[in-house]
């Protein structure tokens, strides 16, 4: 069995529609915790998206279970491939604890989770004000934190497409290559 | 150069003015983006009036009272169920105005101002906040107060109208060259004070009537939308403040009182819908609308008892006045999403701090027997 050099189309798929709506998140709550006449606007955008983040990121782990990510090329430094694996275990697990927190925090608090329409959330933790604060003082942390992975995940992104071209970004890409990597090294 | 290459695994036949380029278009998108991410949160925009200000300056007039409330800090937590008259079902989808329809409702009396202290005076302002607790998890929570029209139009006004209107340390009222300052500037709130003001204050909060103020929507099954402005209408005839009843008595008179008639029997309310026509100004909260409009009620709130604040109840709830079930939407008041904001602030702030119990204690019941 031979791994494909590329993801397969859904995690592709996932990828790049969870690139989006991620980012467009961090720029919604960043931009809501600082409005007044778009607050409202706001926080009803981010609950929604947030779960749908939240099942996103699930079907994504579901999908990696079943087709492994094609390998890292095999002249990667050391130090370079476990930060590779460190910041993607990262992600994940902060793609995973964004919606979770903040859909605990609102529970904390006795918000609503309102989605769309008439459908609300059940609460999954029990009323606490103390538990809401510190949930809420975490949920922006972690957001800073995501943001700063996805800036070192850009940037590591665009050193393999422009600089290393090494077929990493590429097998991501949502286009084909129009040919192959030529520094793409055969699997060893 | 082959150092560099070596460093960022470029391929040795990679000219070293073009590796260079490219790192710096790899810099350049990682500073763009983090230049936008800043432009978004509101780092680069420091003048600009947020949520965190606007309870800044509640702090800044009212001085530190953590774990209350930054504003209606005084209050009394009560309990009772709205039932629907049916008169709401055309005009809205919203489940609790279907005829018959019961709904528990929790919710809050209070003092205006950020003082949890203050002496009960006749002159602040009065407010009932509820909490209707819908099937399926929605809820509709509402904050009204009995006023007949709100003081400001925007919440920039809101928040000089603050500052402007904060009492002097030395004469206990705000400082009348600052106050007409911020009058001059806003002829809409000068306008809204002298309605404020004449307003009839009544014996207590038991036959108060309390206004939404702002404007909501109703929203039909058919999609018909209707602009309105609610009230609840004590069922009680109101009888105007004894000119005594405020000097002699304790510094909680409006509060036991209320108590007191809750422990006797139930003090009943109509929620009355002023149905807005064309024209009616919904974004506007400082100018009432004409006398003549229509109104719907559209049923009776009961309040059957009241708990001092205490963990878990009125004390540890949001009465975020955009908590809404599907049938009554927001309008485009400025004010209401502006109202959701600094009460989200305050509550995170109150959230997180040590707590001391209300002022309002509540007396026993008398006959500890009961």
């Amino acid at each position: 069995m031979t791994p494909s050099p590329r993801f397969n189309l859904p995690a592709r798929l996932l990828h790049w529609s969870m690139a989006a709506l991620i980012l467009a998140m961090l720029l919604i709550g960043v931009a809501m915790v600082t409005s007044l006449a778009d607050y409202h606007a706001l926080v009803s955008l981010h609950r929604p998206l947030g779960i749908l983040i939240l099942v996103l990121a699930l079907l994504r782990l579901a999908n990696r279970r079943r087709h492994a990510p094609p390998p890292l090329p095999a002249d990667l430094p050391m130090w370079q491939r476990r930060a590779a694996h460190a910041s993607h275990v990262a992600l994940y697990a902060l793609m995973l604890a964004m919606p979770l927190v903040g859909w605990a925090m609102l529970s904390a608090a006795r918000y609503p989770v309102a989605l769309a329409g008439p459908l609300v959330l059940p609460p999954i933790l029990p009323q606490s004000p103390v538990l809401y604060a510190g949930l809420r003082s975490v949920h922006t942390v972690l957001a800073y934190a995501l943001f700063g992975l996805i800036l070192a995940h850009l940037g590591a992104a665009l050193l393999h497409a422009l600089i290393r071209q090494d077929g990493v970004f590429s097998s991501m890409a949502p286009w084909r290559p129009r040919r192959a990597a030529p520094t793409l090294r055969p699997e060893g | 150069m082959s150092l560099l290459n070596d460093l960022t695994g470029a391929p040795p036949g990679l000219p070293p003015h073009a590796l260079l380029l490219r790192l710096a278009a790899i810099g350049a998108v990682l500073a763009g983006t983090t230049c936008g991410f800043a432009y978004v949160g509101g780092w680069l925009s420091p003048g600009a009036l947020t949520p965190a200000r606007v309870i800044d300056r509640f702090e800044q007039v009212n001085g530190p009272h953590p774990g209350f409330r930054r504003n209606h800090a005084k209050g009394l937590c009560v309990e009772g169920r709205f039932a629907a008259s049916g008169a709401g079902a055309a005009l809205s989808k919203a489940g609790l105005f279907a005829a018959g329809r019961v709904t528990p409702v929790a919710g809050r009396l209070a003092l205006a101002g950020g003082q949890p202290y203050a002496a009960d005076a006749e002159a602040t302002v009065r407010s009932l906040a509820l909490r209707f607790t819908l099937p399926d998890g929605e809820e509709w929570r509402t904050g009204m107060n009995d006023i007949p029209v709100f003081p400001v139009r925007t919440p920039e006004a809101f928040y000089e109208q603050l500052l402007a209107a904060k009492p002097d340390l030395a004469t206990g009222k705000p400082d009348p060259a600052r106050l007409n300052g911020f009058f001059a500037a806003h002829p809409e709130s000068a306008k809204a004070a002298a309605l404020i003001k004449a307003r009839t204050v009544t014996a207590g909060f038991a036959d108060s009537t309390y206004r939404s103020l702002n404007a909501f929507r109703l929203v039909a099954a058919d999609g018909r939308d209707t602009p309105v402005r609610f009230a609840f209408v004590p069922e009680r005839a109101p009888s105007p403040e004894t000119a005594g009843q405020a000097v002699q008595q304790d510094k909680n008179y409006l509060f036991d009182a209320l108590a007191a008639e809750l422990r006797q029997d139930a003090l009943r309310w109509h929620l009355v819908a002023t149905l807005g026509r064309p024209g009616d100004p919904t974004a506007d909260a400082t100018q009432p609308w004409p006398a003549d409009r229509e109104t719907a009620d559209l049923g009776t709130l009961a309040l059957t008892g009241s708990t001092p604040e205490a963990p878990g109840n009125c004390r540890d709830v949001n009465f975020d006045p955009l908590v809404l079930p599907l049938g009554i939407a927001p309008s485009d008041d400025p004010l209401l999403s502006a109202r959701s904001a600094a009460y989200s602030q305050s509550f995170t702030r109150r959230a997180g701090e040590d707590k001391t119990p209300s002022a309002v204690a509540g007396a026993p019941p008398h006959g500890a027997a009961l």
